[in-house]
């Protein structure tokens, strides 16, 4: 145990006197949030977004709406349901229509943009429409944003904290020089993967708590929940690290795999916008990180 | 007393070139025991094996008469050439880190004490010089209060004065009754530190014995050393193996009396005369053709 808690304390402050790995852990994710927050903060989106559901009992007869054909909306087709109706209660749709054998909407209460499409909707309106009100705050830009950003910082941290100094480790022969003593690899990694889970919890608490003092953005359910969540995965994220660092002698090499795992999260997870209304082809790996991120924003 | 250490039939072959090619020796306590050789003869492949580095082909390696295995982890103490430390630590701290992961340590304060390390124990490991890190790489080999210390190369790149120091250090050590494993380019630090050197080239022994002992068996004479200026003699004058150097001439002879005389009685001028015994390095050049490089 003396051992571990060696290295343990070792790998801490060392991580803590980096200045540069600090303030990168620190400005960056304050900075981010912060200017989005400045760019966002009038909340002026002029595109209005209208979710269509077409229902398995559709018939070929159905009237055609009119509405579709509105300009300066954007449709976008969905294939769940009640993934549709939970965004419409966030604001993130401003309307949703299911097409079937008749029409049903939805729309949000609070939502001014419903009100609008609402009224858009029954200037020319099909001859069996059904209404749905539907309750619920507005999620703002910074409520999107926060969760990505600090999953993003987590990641970041875990991987190349854990992985890539690993990796130098190795390269400038400090890892020969631990293996002459009785010090096993075992005891090692723990003391790096504990190391880093307490760092990564440390500065992502600080940071979320910062955050939510001065911001105030909006946080739901168990924040017990969301402390297991964090730490499952930020040790998800440090383990992928070791073993990548297990294979890897060259630093670049290091670097370059890192970036390929952290890329596609950072473009697909949806930590900047909402890729509803993005161009991008639904295939398998575009699926998969949205349901990852969908699942991860459901705690803020 | 049984040897600290004892290798037997060590090999360690690297595709189809061996690196170590069937050696054997061993150390007693209290001895320090110096491995010579050129670049790539072996010495380095074959420390590694013993520090469980690098795995052998075949042979045996035997700490205080077992195996080799975890209370030789315990009680080895190791100063690689090129160690990185952890960069944001401090001397004090480095130290603290390498102390903790064994079990029978000596006092921190005695290892500052003993390795000078108060003037700069404060002090990031970035920062110190290359003699403070030596002393601080050797503060950390001692931590465990070893039974047998390998230093590799441990004065490389050193100034004259802080390789004295160091081996002030070494022969310091010695007197704990700890046995010591050198490998150096230095002859004169092994002869100056070492009581049994063995000599290596291609994975093999070619020689070992203490310093003095390998100098009498291969040498039997000295080296009378004249500016090639003074000398207005026609070299085979003498009936005695005589050596045109870039400045110099030198006369390898067992009688200087007679040569003197000699070259006296031709009315050589001997103001510059130097006499020489053979040393390790001519040895090592003798028997491995190799010059030394640091």
């Amino acid at each position: 145990m003396k051992k571990f808690w060696a290295i343990f304390y070792a790998r801490n402050i060392e991580f803590w006197r980096d200045k540069a790995s600090l303030g990168w852990n620190f400005i960056m994710p304050f900075f981010l949030v912060t200017t989005i927050y400045f760019i966002f903060s009038d909340g002026q989106q002029y595109q209005y977004k209208v979710a269509l559901y077409h229902s398995p009992t559709q018939i070929k007869d159905t009237q055609k709406l009119s509405f579709l054909s509105t300009k300066y909306i954007h449709f976008i087709q969905v294939d769940v349901l009640p993934d549709a109706i939970k965004k419409v209660k966030h604001h993130q749709y401003d309307l949703l229509i299911e097409i079937g054998s008749s029409y049903k909407y939805w729309i949000n209460s609070s939502s001014p943009k419903s009100y609008i499409l609402e009224k858009i909707l029954l200037s020319d309106p099909p001859k069996q429409l059904t209404r749905q009100i539907l309750k619920g705050g507005e999620t703002n830009y910074i409520d999107w944003f926060i969760p990505g950003i600090l999953g993003m910082n987590m990641m970041f941290s875990c991987l190349f904290g854990v992985g890539y100094t690993i990796v130098r480790y190795r390269k400038n022969q400090f890892l020969r020089r631990l293996k002459a003593t009785p010090l096993t690899p075992f005891t090692f990694i723990t003391a790096q993967v504990v190391s880093r889970l307490f760092i990564v919890s440390t500065v992502t608490s600080i940071i979320f708590f910062g955050c939510k003092l001065f911001i105030n953005f909006k946080v739901e359910g168990s924040y017990l929940l969301l402390l297991l969540i964090m730490l499952l995965g930020a040790f998800c994220m440090i383990s992928f690290g070791v073993m990548m660092a297990g294979r890897t002698k060259s630093e670049e090499l290091a670097g370059g795999i890192l970036n390929l795992v952290t890329w596609p999260m950072m473009l697909l997870s949806e930590i900047w916008f909402s890729l509803d209304s993005a161009i991008i082809p639904n295939i398998s790996i575009n699926s998969y990180y949205q349901s990852r991120a969908s699942r991860y924003d459901r705690r803020v | 007393m049984p040897p600290v250490l004892e290798v037997k039939n060590l090999y360690k072959v690297y595709g189809t070139k061996p690196a170590v090619n069937h050696i054997d020796f061993s150390i007693d306590e209290n001895c320090c025991f110096g491995l010579l050789g050129p670049n790539g003869a072996g010495k380095t492949t074959t420390i590694e094996i013993i520090e469980g580095i690098t795995k052998p082909t075949s042979g045996e390696l035997f700490y205080m008469n077992h195996p080799i295995g975890a209370e030789f982890r315990q009680q080895a103490g190791i100063q690689f050439q090129n160690t990185a430390l952890q960069d944001f630590l401090t001397v004090r701290e480095t130290l603290i880190l390498f102390h903790s992961l064994y079990q029978d340590t000596l006092p921190i304060e005695k290892l500052i004490e003993m390795c000078q390390l108060e003037e700069f124990l404060h002090q990031g490991v970035k920062n110190i010089s290359g003699g403070q890190r030596q002393r601080l790489l050797l503060a950390i080999a001692l931590a465990n209060n070893p039974k047998i210390l390998f230093l590799d190369e441990p004065t490389t790149g050193l100034d004259p004065s802080a390789r004295r120091i160091f081996w002030d250090l070494i022969n310091e050590i010695k007197k704990n009754k700890t046995a010591i494993v050198l490998t150096t380019h230095y002859m004169e630090e092994a002869y100056y530190l070492c009581d049994e050197i063995a000599i290596m080239d291609q994975g093999k022994i070619i020689a070992q014995g203490t310093p003095n002992s390998l100098l009498a068996d291969y040498f039997d004479h000295v080296i009378i050393q004249i500016p090639k200026a003074d000398f207005t003699l026609p070299i085979d004058h003498f009936n005695l193996p005589v050596f045109q150097q870039d400045e110099s001439v030198e006369i390898h002879t067992d009688n200087v009396n007679m040569v003197i005389e000699t070259l006296i009685s031709n009315q050589i001028s001997l103001n510059r005369l130097q006499i020489r015994s053979r040393t390790l390095e001519d040895l090592f050049i003798e028997l491995t053709g190799s010059k030394l490089t640091s």
